[in-house]
């Protein structure tokens, strides 16, 4: 027991000390200062823009950031689409896989040019390794790009600089982020024993029955595996993902993913303090999305360890960890640890089945993509914390007897309809709405289990998708048409909705005349302030989801505890 | 800009600090309550209710819940007994009724007691005939609402000026106490920049005016008061927008929440009809009821702050009114929280406007005896205080005026020359600025003594002003004029600077003077030798740093730094140009007000974000009293930490807190949260702990409280 929870802590440690290298390395590249991959990077960079037409790069308003952005994600979006659906006539399909039903292949492109990663189908048995790497592989790293590209063009936007350019952002960073770590990573992978090939599966005879064969999978794993977890994207190769050998074979290679994991989101909170040049604000901010994480890690990690009374009463003991769904090889401590960072960054990768989590832990799963905040996606998440301070600022700011303002800047009607539509609204709308449907006609559904779980089955179903989370309860039969289509719309809405409206809160909030801080201003660097900030996350933003919350894991616990279940 | 020239010009200012002399119009206050719960009822008119979102949602709900009390089975049948169903769903009915209610009355007592207050103005509004002077000449009667902007009127003594206006010929004073409550009369002149203007309303005591009427009926500004403390008016300020706006949304997210409960239940239900008993799927549909969830969505959404938002709104103007100021919007009033800077005159602002002759300085080898002398010369004929006081002083020190006053002509003072006078035969005695009556004497001929400086500089040390007296081209020595800085000014200003607000005082009066005066008093900064311009600068140079400058003026060369100003205060007594340049206008033309009106805007702001705060953090205690109640079937009732008695029982009871937390906030959103003069951070601990913790427990005890007391099993 003591070593699970020494990993936990560990692991904790190493995502806090990652943050203000990574932090402020992310800071110097979009300010503009010298970084060690300049002399490599800045020709590369100019002649890949150059090449694409942007050869004078100039800033953009949030309109058109926007639009470049929902752009260049909708030609993405088609283009591998298309791949999927000529993937028979396309090279290096060792295993002759034709094209997936149309729903599912744009199910898996949404999903996947989303930054959600999504899977309603095994990747072994639906996609070639071309339409693995070149189609797949590629939009991990543009929507995990593109995530970065809005967190730095908000933080940008609130301290009043011009927001910056879609194109230019983009490549940086793929180009000085998220490539140079996926190489040193993937190398890291493979010698830890991930596959990286683009053999055909192995077919090996089986250890019982020498006359029997079985196929093994494999392919080009390790840079895939690689910008699953750094680019908080988390569709895995196989169909279960992070669970398989091939994928995460051992302690190390789970440990490294689980820093990539968090490593982004935790550090771009670093990296808004060097920009608004108050690192104690960031710190602060910091505290909120790592108390709920630990919060949430603490429920998890305590539910798994003490295991299911039925089954412990079946198997005459007074405490066994729940092991079910769960590898070995990583145990309940890993495994609650890994459910918990991979919903909490939106990061989708899973090391365990969800769906044989305990109670507790279906609720802090659930809980982490209703926040969206604990670290929350790519980019996304660090501004979602920021909307919320705004928002927590015009609610409480009005008390010390100014027209609240965020860092000299003041909030007004505009800000509010931007900063609570996309925090308040999005949400419940891309979530409950599908929910209810689902539920409401017969049929459509295909729960594996009734009642309570079967509700979190579907909520949690919707809330991965809204939240572009991407990781699945599991246990559903989810490659219908209904399920595509209908988690297509949350994954959308849940996606660009946010975005438009972050950009244009950050463009809105630039253009502001900065108020002088004098004694009488809100000072939003206090620990008061950033504790009012999480009462009006956890009344506004987790409330709301209150009522699904009660009769899926909440009663689900009461029930297991009843002992029914 | 009378403050700004050492000269001494007619400048009224009423003595006395503001709370001494701090009044109401006579209100009639009589069956306020009475006109407001018929008022409560009348707006329940869904046209009305429609403009509040928040409000409009549990109307609506209780038009529902009056439906399902005809007809509980309206909406599909329920397996419970349909009298029961019927008393239930009346009683959510009524109680919502009486929520709408409450929220109406409250504005409706808003709105009475502006009402009360405009009345209290019209009356000094009656009708009146005037003598309108044709163009020919000729006096024709007229009524006064029949006056247009550019008539000339003649005013007799005894009559009701008809209409705000600017004396072009006359002399003759004017009471002005049914608009300011000053009981002395106001003399009236032309040509004097602010003596010079009237209001209608107000009357003349004696001799006669010829008045250019500067306003259309309806215009003036008492009928802009009027409009705006009834209400008719009132748009809603930006913040207020804004605030409506988040009401809004988190009513859409709530009713997008519940209206997905009652899918989600009945899944569930379907479930416990199998595995645990068809009772307990009964028991979960009935929890979620239309009726229930309607209930539940009452009680999430923000009423409280919903309901009462444009009460804070009305008797924030109500306030302002009080204090005899008009604003000419809610915008202005809200700004006046946001205030960085406050630009105020020295004269009449900071220091009493009269300054006092203290001592004469004799210069150039005259005798203190010889110097008084010169001094009451020049000044018979100044009727400013200074001047008067001049002659006072003089008086004592045994002098008496050595000429017949019909053989001597007295010299105006002007803003050019900086001088004024008397002239004798050919004998020029002058009285003014120092360095105009050393170029005075030069283009006479005469020599400046070295003493005059030092006289000069002595003076300004002790933060008086220096007025140089002369004949022809002698000079005679220096009057020291004493300014007083207002008793209480320097707390005031202490309390600003807590508050972060700095204060620039602006003044003629030379360095010296200036910075002994800015010293005394606790201003943060001051302008000497300012000029008009000046005023307009500063104000300029603070915007161009992201501030808001709320300022006080009079004069019609004031008006473009009232425009420019985010808060400009005009004093009544003050020309109509500023008057239509600024936001505000103080009727009792008093310029310390702007400091009272920084703090009305910023309780304004507190009392909406208080009530928000309250409001929003109720949720917490209505979520832990009705989920786990009405959902109790599901196994969930361990989380009924509130130990309630049923969902019935928690469903009213969540209700009637609801309901009557608007009638018990009623008091607070009219008279606003208590301002204490603190920085930021304690204001916010403190509201924080007082509205959001507060809000967080209050409505646990309360429901507890309400669910004892209920016969509900």
């Amino acid at each position: 027991m003591l070593q699970g929870w020494i990993q936990i802590l560990l692991t904790l440690l190493l995502v806090v000390a990652i943050t203000p290298f990574l932090g402020q390395y992310i800071a110097h590249i979009f300010l503009g200062k010298r970084t060690f991959l300049d002399p490599l990077m800045t020709p590369l960079e100019r002649w890949l823009l150059s090449c694409s037409g942007v050869r004078s790069p100039e800033n953009m308003t949030g309109w058109q950031y926007a639009s470049a952005l929902i752009f260049s994600n909708a030609v993405m979006i088609i283009f591998i689409f298309l791949i999927f659906m000529l993937q028979r006539s396309l090279p290096f399909n060792p295993t002759q896989l034709g094209a997936p039903s149309w729903d599912l292949a744009l199910h898996t492109a949404i999903s996947f040019v989303t930054n959600t990663n999504q899977q309603h189908y095994s990747g072994e048995v639906t996609f070639s390794y071309f339409s693995q790497f070149a189609a797949l592989g590629f939009v991990m790293f543009t929507s995990a790009a593109t995530g970065i590209a809005v967190a730095i063009a908000f933080i940008r936007g609130l301290t009043g600089r011009p927001l910056g350019n879609f194109y230019v952002d983009l490549t940086q960073s793929i180009m000085r982020i998220l490539l140079p770590m996926s190489v040193v990573g993937a190398i890291i992978f493979i010698a830890a024993g991930i596959p990286e090939t683009l053999a055909p599966p192995i077919i090996v005879p089986t250890l019982e029955d020498p006359s029997l064969s079985q196929a093994i999978a494999r392919g080009p794993v390790a840079h895939f595996e690689i910008i699953k977890e750094l680019g908080e994207n988390g569709g895995g190769f196989f169909g279960i993902n992070a669970a398989h050998p091939f994928e995460n074979p051992n302690g190390l290679t789970n440990l490294i993913q689980l820093l990539l994991i968090l490593c982004i989101p935790t550090s771009l909170i670093y990296t808004y303090g060097i920009f608004a040049n108050n690192l104690k604000q960031a710190w602060l901010v910091y505290v909120i999305p790592f108390v709920v994480l630990t919060g949430f890690i603490a429920i998890t990690a305590i539910g798994e360890y003490n295991g299911n009374p039925a089954v412990n009463d079946l198997l005459g003991v007074d405490q066994a960890p729940n092991l079910e769904g769960k590898e070995v090889r990583f145990g309940w401590a890993q495994s609650a640890l890994y459910a918990v960072f991979t919903t909490a960054s939106m990061c989708g990768a899973v090391n365990s089945m969800h769906d044989s989590l305990m109670p507790a832990g279906g609720f802090a799963t659930l809980s982490n993509m209703f926040l969206q905040i604990v670290f929350g996606g790519q980019g996304t998440g660090t501004a979602y914390l920021f909307a919320y301070l705004i928002l927590a600022v015009f609610i409480t700011g009005l008390m010390v007897g100014r027209t609240p303002e965020f860092l000299g800047r003041k909030i007004e009607k505009r800000e509010v309809v931007l900063a609570s539509c996309l925090i308040l609204l999005v949400h419940p709308i891309a979530i409950l709405i599908p929910v209810a449907l689902t539920l409401a006609i017969p049929g459509i559904a295909g729960m594996s289990n009734p009642g309570f779980h079967g509700l979190s089955q579907v909520v949690y179903e919707y809330a991965s998708a809204a939240a572009n989370n991407g990781s699945g309860f599991e246990g559903l039969g989810d490659a219908t048409l209904w399920w595509n289509l209908s988690t297509s719309f949350s994954l959308l809405a849940g996606r660009y909705v946010p975005i438009v409206a972050l950009l244009l809160l950050a463009d809105s909030m630039s253009r502001k005349q900065p108020v002088p801080v004098t004694i009488g201003t809100l000072r939003t660097d206090t620990g008061l302030f950033i504790g009012v900030t999480a009462g009006v996350i956890l009344i506004l933003g987790a409330l709301e989801f209150f009522p699904v919350l009660a009769l899926g894991p909440i009663a689900e616990a009461f029930q297991i505890m009843r002992g029914i279940g | 800009m009378p403050s700004m020239n050492e000269s001494p010009r007619p400048y009224r200012v009423p003595s006395g600090m503001r709370d001494s002399r701090l009044h109401t119009p006579k209100v009639n206050r009589q069956g306020l309550y009475q006109r407001a719960t018929k008022a409560a009822f009348i707006k329940l008119d869904p046209r009305i209710q429609v403009r509040n979102p928040v409000m409009f949602v549990v109307w609506v709900g209780t038009v529902v819940t009056l439906l399902l009390t005809i007809d509980p089975n309206l909406f599909g049948t329920l397996a419970a007994n349909i009298n029961q169903q019927r008393f239930l769903n009346g009683l959510i009915t009524l109680i919502l009724l009486f929520t709408i209610v409450f929220a109406n009355f409250a504005e409706a007592v808003a709105e009475g007691r502006g009402k009360a207050q405009a009345d209290a103005l019209r009356a000094t509004r009656t009708d009146t005939t005037a003598r309108k002077i044709l163009p020919t000449g000729t006096v024709q009667e007229t009524n006064s609402t029949e006056l247009r902007r550019g008539d000339l009127v003649k005013i007799m003594a005894g009559d009701l000026i008809p209409a705000d206006g600017e004396v072009v010929a006359g002399i003759g004073s004017v009471d002005e106490s049914a608009i300011t409550g000053e009981s002395a009369p106001v003399l009236k002149q032309p040509g004097t920049d602010i003596a010079s203007s009237v209001t209608g309303g107000t009357r003349l005591l004696s001799d006669e005016l010829t008045v250019r009427i500067t306003a259309d009926p309806g215009q003036g500004f008492i009928d802009r008061m009027i409009a705006l403390v009834e209400g008719a008016e009132r748009t809603k300020t930006p913040n207020e927008i804004a605030l409506t706006v988040l009401l809004a949304v988190l009513t859409l997210v709530f009713l997008i929440v519940i209206a997905n409960i009652p899918p989600i239940t009945s899944y569930i239900a379907g479930f416990l009809r199998t595995t645990v008993s068809e009772q307990a799927a009964t028991d979960l549909r009935n929890g979620s009821s239309i009726a229930i969830m309607i209930s539940l969505l009452v009680a999430l959404i923000p009423t409280t702050i919903g309901g009462l938002l444009s009460a804070i709104g009305i008797a924030g103007m109500d306030r302002v009114a009080q204090f005899n100021v008009i604003a000419t919007s809610g915008r202005a009033v809200e700004a006046c929280g946001d205030i960085n800077t406050l630009v105020l005159d020295k004269t009449g602002t900071i220091t009493l406007g009269n300054r006092l002759a203290a001592e004469f300085i004799p210069v150039n080898g005259h005798s203190l005896e010889e110097m008084a002398q010169m001094s009451l010369n020049a000044s018979v004929f100044d009727e400013t205080p200074e001047g008067r006081s001049i002659v006072a002083l003089a008086e004592r020190s045994g002098v008496a005026v050595s000429f017949a006053p019909q053989r001597a002509e007295g010299i105006e003072f002007s803003a050019r020359t900086r001088m004024s006078g008397t002239n004798v035969e050919n004998q020029e005695i002058r009285k003014g600025a120092v360095d105009a009556i050393r170029g005075f004497v030069r283009s006479r001929g005469g020599h400046v003594p070295d003493t005059l400086d030092a006289a000069y500089e002595r003076v300004s040390r002790l933060g008086g002003t220096p007025l140089a007296v002369c004949q022809n081209n002698d000079i005679y020595g220096v009057i020291y004029l004493k300014d007083t800085v207002k008793p209480g000014i320097k707390e005031r200003f202490d309390q600003l600077r807590r508050m972060g607000v700095r204060t620039v005082m602006l003044t003629g009066d030379n360095r010296i003077t200036a910075a002994v005066i800015a010293q005394e008093a606790g201003v943060d900064d001051f302008i000497a030798e300012a000029t008009p311009e000046d005023k307009i600068e500063v104000i300029r140079a603070e915007q161009a740093q992201g501030k808001l400058v709320a300022m006080t003026g009079d004069g019609t060369n004031d008006a473009p730094a009232l425009a420019q100003a985010n808060v400009g205060l005009a004093m009544n007594s003050g020309t109509q140009a500023a008057k239509e340049a600024a936001n505000m206008v103080d009727l009792d033309s008093d310029p310390t007000k702007l400091i009272d009106l920084v703090t009305i805007g910023k309780q304004l702001l507190i009392t909406r974000g208080a009530l928000t705060t309250f409001s929003v953090a109720n949720d917490i205690a209505k979520y832990f009293a009705i989920i786990p109640t009405i959902f109790a079937a599901a196994g969930i009732g361990a989380l009924n930490i509130m130990g309630l008695k049923s969902a019935n029982s928690a469903i009213i009871s969540a209700l009637i807190y609801n309901a009557l937390i608007i009638l018990v906030l009623i008091p607070l959103a009219l008279q606003g949260v208590q301002f204490r003069p603190l920085t930021a951070d304690q204001l916010l601990r403190r509201n924080v702990l007082i509205y959001g913790l507060g809000g967080v427990i209050a409505p646990f005890v309360a429901i507890k409280l309400i669910d004892v007391i209920l016969p509900f099993s």
